[in-house]
């Protein structure tokens, strides 16, 4: 059965991840939102820059960000020299890592669902008398509810999946930084198989079922807009 | 009194547009499809941007060189070709959207347009539950909801069918003669043309190429629609009497009396008739063994040639203009003159609105 890090491991999984979502969901809306509308020519660059870890070896990322965020780095110096602790190693550090390499999960299917919406809405809600910010939460949001749904879910469990930049930025802790993924590693290289599997299976299970309510959300949601051809 | 001067470049297109409306009734802004209607429907409403120009609806200046008005900050309400209703709202949802947000928010004017359109049974239905002319009263009812001080609407009948379309025009009747407010009506169909408009605003390749009460315009022979196949003349009548006999009906206009085709109408409700320039024909004399009943004394007061055959004649009946159609032999023969007495002869009469 699980031993006592293991289910510390699990909290800090599903915190890592809960954590995770909302400031990707906070950040990711306007960044989502202002791509979905701009005609900034250089705007590529930036969905670019997002969507690299998409591709990039997750230890590359973990890298650069200890680096960046170690006591020697650049913004850990700044940390340091502030009087406050560097980053590198700690809750706060496994954050800002999955924030970044779960980014595209969660502003892709947003700037879609944004796009999908169409300027048509916007204008009509505008001859309306409703402010930008108001017609902004009147109408795109519950319009683009369901890439709500998907970026919520995605980043959350992309987030619990991740693996070798939580590795290389909080260092495998046990009871601080260490996360499911790296637990069961750790399982597997000690032999205990027993464990591993009720971990490993538990994730699988988590995994499933939560894009199996993506999929039902999405296929009611396309048809009810089928519905209304 | 709604007083527009803008100025718009898109790309190769320039939209430059100067020209004043009345405060009350129905300003068509007509123009093939390509000639920056809509453009300058946008712009009236704030969806586009002008970079220089005036803009006066009422006593609110919306534009004054770069000091602009954004959209939600004019009173206008604006129906789109396409109904364009909020897919997560319902019929209730979508008419209440701008009635909260509107100035003096207030029941009776959701009430008035609920009424005018009749949207009550439709009110808890969804949007996909609505047909595709419930949708556009729907979206017209959702504009006057929000008590605007001006109601623009870019062609809302282009998007539907025939049947669709006369549904949907008897509600735009009724708009006509209740609102006080203006209106103005973006189109490329001469049919509702003639049917709403009170005043015309002309529109060629971004420009304004004349403006003014609808029936002096039509009879302009500088404008274009003066011209051709589609020449008509627009009077306006009151239903004066009925002969069941006949199922006849008598309508009075400043001219004179029609005598046209019993519709049941009730006496004193104002109708519009509408008169192709090919159906009215000249004589000298008055004539008393024809068919043709609706025969009145009428002056020439201009005459221009229509291709090589055939002439465009402008006549006053009393202060009513109309336009005939005529063979330039006959024109000859008859020795017309702008001044000359004749009788037209009116063979056909289409009963509008």
């Amino acid at each position: 059965m699980l031993n006592e890090f293991d289910i510390t491991a699990l909290f800090i999984t599903l915190k890592l991840a809960g954590v995770s979502t909302l400031i990707l969901l906070l950040l990711g809306t306007p960044l989502a939102w202002w791509l979905s509308q701009t005609r900034w020519k250089l705007k590529t660059i930036l969905e670019a820059i997002i969507a690299l870890p998409l591709v990039l070896p997750p230890t590359v990322l973990g890298f650069y960000l200890l680096i960046t965020l170690g006591p020697n780095g650049p913004v850990g110096g700044m940390l340091e020299s502030l009087g406050g602790a560097s980053i590198a190693f700690t809750f706060t550090g496994l954050v800002v890592g999955s924030v970044i390499y779960s980014m595209p999960f969660v502003v892709q299917p947003l700037q879609n669902a944004f796009s999908g919406i169409g300027r048509r809405p916007m204008e009509v809600a505008a001859t309306l008398r409703a402010s930008p910010l108001d017609r902004f939460f009147s109408i795109a949001v519950p319009l683009a509810r369901s890439g709500f749904i998907t970026a919520a879910v995605l980043g959350f469990a992309h987030t619990v999946g991740e693996f070798g930049v939580v590795l290389m930025i909080g260092g495998n802790i046990p009871g601080e930084t260490q996360v499911l993924s790296i637990a069961i590693y750790d399982h597997v290289e000690a032999l205990e198989y027993g464990q591993a599997h009720w971990l490993a299976g538990g994730l699988l299970l988590l995994s499933f079922l939560m894009l199996m309510m993506v999929y039902i959300f999405n296929r009611r949601f396309s048809l009810m807009q089928s519905d209304n051809q | 009194m709604i007083e527009c001067q803008l100025k718009i470049k898109q790309g190769g297109f320039t939209l430059d547009v100067e020209f004043c409306a009345p405060a009350k009734g129905v300003t068509v802004v007509f123009g093939s499809s390509g000639c920056g209607k809509t453009t300058l429907l946008r712009a009236l409403a704030g969806l586009e941007k002008s970079d220089d120009g005036f803009l006066k609806v009422g006593d609110s200046i919306w534009q004054d060189g770069k000091n602009f008005i954004p959209p939600h900050m004019r009173s206008v309400g604006y129906v789109f070709q396409e109904a364009s209703l909020f897919d997560h709202l319902n019929v209730r949802g979508n008419l209440e959207y701008g009635a909260r947000r509107a100035k003096e928010a207030g029941k009776d004017f959701m009430g008035r347009a609920l009424d005018l359109l009749d949207i009550r049974p439709l009110l808890e239905r969804t949007t996909e539950q609505l047909s595709g002319g419930e949708r556009q009263r729907v979206a017209i009812a959702r504009a006057l909801a929000v008590n605007p001080d001006i109601l623009l609407m870019d062609e809302p009948l282009s998007a539907l069918d025939l049947k669709r379309k006369k549904e949907i025009l008897p509600y735009l009747d009724s708009l006509h003669h209740e609102l006080d407010i203006p209106l103005i009506y973006v189109t490329h169909s001469p049919d509702e043309a003639s049917r709403l408009a009170d005043h015309l605003v002309l529109l060629e390749e971004g420009s304004v190429v004349g403006s003014g009460a609808i029936d002096e315009m039509l009879t302009r022979f500088d404008l274009p629609i003066s011209h051709g196949g589609d020449a008509t003349s627009l009077i306006e009548a009151t239903v004066v009497g009925h002969d069941d006999r006949f199922n006849l009906m008598y309508l009075n206009f400043s001219g004179g009396q029609f005598t046209v085709t019993d519709r049941e109408l009730p006496l004193e409700s104002k109708v519009r008739l509408r008169v192709s320039a090919r159906d009215v024909s000249l004589t000298q004399e008055l004539q008393t063994d024809t068919s043709i009943l609706n025969i009145f004394s009428a002056i020439v007061d201009e005459i221009v040639p229509e291709g090589r055959s055939q002439v465009m004649v402008r006549l006053k009946i009393k202060d009513v203009t109309m336009l005939s159609c005529i063979t330039r032999k006959s024109a000859e023969l008859l020795n017309l003159n702008p001044g000359k007495q004749v009788y037209a002869q009116i063979k056909s009469v289409a009963l509008l609105s």
